[in-house]
């Protein structure tokens, strides 16, 4: 064998690199409630694909759209929306809550407390949530 | 594949989604994912819906809200991989496969909307 760029030695050390199990956020709550809060992308991402279905049907017509609605009604269909619901939910609430770290406001040389913060969120959510249902069921 | 350069828009775009999937998701899914299916309130009429989604003003916002909703859950669903499995090593394929599925989704409502 040559020897070439690198030199070398018989014996790697051993990496002091301890071994951490898969289901490390099983220890603890936090983990857990950490890694619902992560795994909430994937019913976001699935509110989004259900809803672009409701437009598809929506713009092919009546038909299509009692179609969309029965199958809305299947109990595999109702259950993931019904956890996509409780998904997104804690999205929102964790999101909202962590705002007040993300979002610094001075008002004068005062810092405004972090609960008003969160607070103007949760309104803004209460307001566009009434008036995505007022568009939606004015009809 | 991604550069570290593209780091600091990503993390942007996940801020914005975090906020619109927070504010406009829950009451969609409340209302079409629960609420008609299980009859508590009457789904609104096929027309009216055409033409509520018929004005420009909400197309656009729909395919605002399709596309960083799907860039948020791309980006977080690639650190719930890195973090929650372990598997940073696959980095490359992991970011290709997140982004590419949000920017075919995003692509995807441009063109429903467009055509609608």
């Amino acid at each position: 064998m040559t020897q070439s760029a690198g030199h070398y030695t018989a014996y790697h050390p051993r990496w002091l690199r301890p071994h951490i199990s898969t289901y490390w956020w099983l220890r603890r709550r936090s983990y857990f409630a950490f890694i619902l809060r992560e795994i909430s992308s994937v019913f976001v991402a699935w509110s989004v694909v259900y809803l672009l279905l409701i437009i598809s049907a929506v713009g092919q017509g009546p038909a299509a759209y009692q179609g969309l609605l029965e199958w809305s009604r299947q109990p595999w269909v109702l259950v993931l929306n019904l956890s996509s619901l409780l998904l997104v939910g804690f999205h929102a609430v964790t999101w909202f809550n962590l705002a007040p770290q993300a979002l610094v406001v001075h008002l004068g040389h005062t810092r405004l407390p972090g609960f008003w913060i969160s607070a103007s969120n949760y309104a803004a959510w209460v307001v566009v949530s009434a008036i995505v249902a007022w568009i939606v069921l004015r009809g | 594949m991604i550069k570290r350069s593209a780091e600091p828009l990503l993390w942007m775009v996940f801020s914005a989604g975090g906020v619109v999937a927070a504010l406009v998701l829950p009451m969609l899914l409340l209302l079409f994912g629960v609420a008609f299916p299980l009859g508590w309130l009457t789904p609104p009429s096929a027309t009216h819906l055409a033409s509520v989604i018929g004005h420009p003003m909400t197309r656009l916002a729909l395919v605002i809200v399709c596309t960083v909703s799907l860039f948020h859950a791309a980006h977080r669903f690639r650190y719930t991989l890195y973090d929650g499995l372990q598997i940073k090593h696959l980095n490359e394929v992991i970011a290709l496969l997140c982004y590419g599925s949000a920017i075919v989704g995003s692509v995807a409502s441009a063109y429903l909307l467009a055509m609608f």
